[in-house]
């Protein structure tokens, strides 16, 4: 069986949301979004910004795609984290998760913000699947750009 | 002296300890390296004739009149020889190039600029444009269909693709319906890097020259495996890149016929290349110069010429066959495994040595990974090949590619690895 090191790039809550996907399905309606590709494997992901009325509040990302277990575990736990935070806090958590990426295994001091995403920290041991972690993230980015340029 | 007893697992585990980057620890297990279709590992030997070279004979060839220059443009063409020799063409027939996918892109360039009417009266043979249509294929690695539809945009040709099998062989009814007369060019792989499929070489190549179309082979996967002899393929061009055969980056090969790339007008223009050169215009060399333009990489041809030495020492055709053997027993191991897909033909006769397969429900990044964790190196992605990929229904592959320094305990752990995967991702057989 795997190293150490790969049960703890794979923990269960990984294994288990790369399974349940939270926020899989895109809306009918518009909403902000951003399409993000990895050309070296192909995993992809579309993901819509949906926000309550005032455009303030997360109401719930929705997100389709496909990929390896660490990109769509992350999807899944980014739907999660998201999930009725002030659109104006998007941006911290999202640069304190890129910073546990790049972290190189050291993790970071606080990850708490970053809840049960913070479980794939095991991920910055891996510099070849930093880029899968970081899809979905990188994409609610994009589509927090496009809702900018409204 | 050629040897012809096969190689067995001893033989392999004494040919491996040449290779310096074979030995070693990945992950707390000893590396066992099975990527070798995306790049091998290089033998002392290479290491120490670029070594040498750099260290007595480092000078720009084909440049200069003093005693260094001398001895680096021998070196240089005596390497070219042994390139021609080793595939069975002229010595002016073999053009260095930075790498196959430079090399398809010199074809494709130079018949671009035969279409726009450069090279003067020899080059008009070259010249396509609306209604001519370029052939190949949907088992093609993106190097040898990218620089196809990029011609075909720039003179207004047609490409036309030959579609895959669900095996990925190719649709020999289609090929022969598809090549027209008006095809003005065929270009193929010899050998799948992906599905381990052979093409059938002879048979294209007869519809090609019915249709009195060019032949272009993609001799990647084929010259660094198995004896390969581009006057008994009668193809007109072939590529292929050093790296892949023990040589170093940096160098790979452009053949073809004389009397086409003495017509072919250049791509890469500059230094080195010409005869006159006025303000207006220049006259190129002959082939192979012609396309040489820039200072050549000296070192890297001199390895690639090591590296063949080193191949011919150990022999070919018991390459071909230790490999064929490695990828039957890869092949049965991993079809054996429930939930495993392999890509490709299940006859063992249509199969290079390579085995990519898909395993339901885990990605192959993940399979990858947990194949890592036991210091197995294989590939995972679509290994350039999206459209075959897409055709065979999967996004992406794991693609175990084996070399004649891998032993059989080697595919046995990836085999076992292999077994494992999915319980380890929470599937149930
Ligand atoms: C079949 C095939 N064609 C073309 C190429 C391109 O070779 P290179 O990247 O060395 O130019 C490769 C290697 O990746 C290959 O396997």
């Amino acid at each position: 069986m795997g190293s150490p090191e790969l049960a703890s790039l794979y923990q269960q809550v990984i294994l288990e949301a790369s399974k349940q996907k939270h926020g899989f399905g895109l809306r009918p309606e518009d909403h902000p979004s951003n399409h993000q590709l990895n050309p070296t494997c192909g995993d992809e992901i579309t993901l819509q910004l949906v926000t309550d009325a005032s455009g303030e509040t997360v109401e719930k990302l929705a997100w389709e795609g496909q990929g390896c277990s660490i990109s769509m575990a992350s999807a899944s736990l980014l739907t999660d984290l998201t999930a009725g935070l002030p659109v104006a806090e998007l941006p911290e958590r999202i640069g304190l998760f890129r910073e546990l990426m790049q972290s190189k295994g050291a993790g970071i001091e606080d990850d708490e913000p970053l809840g049960d995403a913070a479980a794939l920290e095991g991920v910055s041991r891996y510099i070849a699947r930093v880029k899968c972690a970081m899809l979905a993230w990188t994409a609610l980015e994009g589509a927090m750009m496009e809702s900018a340029a409204k | 002296m050629t040897l012809n007893h096969p190689i067995d697992d001893a033989e392999a585990a004494r040919l491996a300890a040449d290779f310096p980057a074979l030995d070693q620890e990945v992950n707390g297990h000893r590396l066992a390296y099975l990527d070798s279709g995306a790049t091998s590992q290089k033998p002392t030997a290479v290491l120490d004739a670029e070594r040498d070279f750099y260290e007595h004979h480092n000078a720009a060839v084909h440049r200069g009149a003093h005693t260094l220059a001398a001895l680096a443009t021998e070196r240089f063409e005596n390497a070219r020889a042994k390139v021609a020799g080793f595939i069975g063409a002229d010595v002016d027939e073999v053009v260095w190039t930075s790498g196959a996918t430079e090399a398809l892109n010199l074809i494709a360039y130079g018949i671009s600029n035969a279409s726009a009417g450069l090279g003067g009266e020899e080059a008009k043979r070259f010249a396509i444009g609306a209604g001519d249509v370029i052939v190949t294929t949907e088992g093609e690695h993106h190097a040898n269909l990218i620089p196809w539809q990029e011609l075909a945009a720039r003179t207004g040709a047609t490409l036309r693709v030959i579609p895959i099998l669900d095996d990925a062989t190719l649709d020999m009814e289609s090929a022969a319906a598809l090549i027209t007369p008006e095809v003005k060019l065929v270009a193929f792989t010899h050998v799948s890097n992906v599905s381990a499929v052979i093409n059938p070489v002879s048979e294209l190549v007869a519809l090609a020259r019915a249709a009195d179309a060019l032949v272009v082979l993609d001799a990647c996967q084929s010259v660094p495996h198995m004896g390969v002899n581009v006057r008994e393929l009668d193809v007109d061009f072939a590529a292929f890149s050093g790296h892949k055969m023990l040589g170093p980056t940096g160098i790979g090969v452009l053949y073809g016929r004389s009397e086409l790339l003495n017509a072919l007008p250049p791509f890469l223009t500059g230094g080195s290349m010409i005869t006159t050169v006025t303000l207006e215009k220049a006259e190129y060399l002959p082939a192979p110069q012609r396309f040489e333009a820039g200072t050549q990489q000296v070192a890297q041809a001199i390895g690639l010429a090591a590296a063949i030495d080193y191949l011919d020492a150990v022999g070919l055709d018991r390459i071909h066959e230790r490999e064929a053997e490695l990828g039957a027993r890869m092949y049965r191991g991993a079809a054996a495994i429930p939930g495993i897909r392999v890509l490709g033909p299940s006859e063992a006769a249509l199969r290079s040595g390579v085995v990519a397969l898909d395993v339901e429900g885990v990605h192959a990044h993940d399979v990858g990974q947990y194949l890592d964790d036991r210091g197995i190196a294989i590939r995972v992605g679509h290994h350039c090949a999206q459209p075959l990929h897409r055709r065979l229904g999967v996004t992406a592959s794991t693609r175990i590619s084996p070399y004649f320094y891998n032993t059989t305990a080697e595919i046995d752990a990836v085999i076992e690895a292999l077994g494992e995967v999915r319980a380890y991702f929470g599937l149930a057989d």
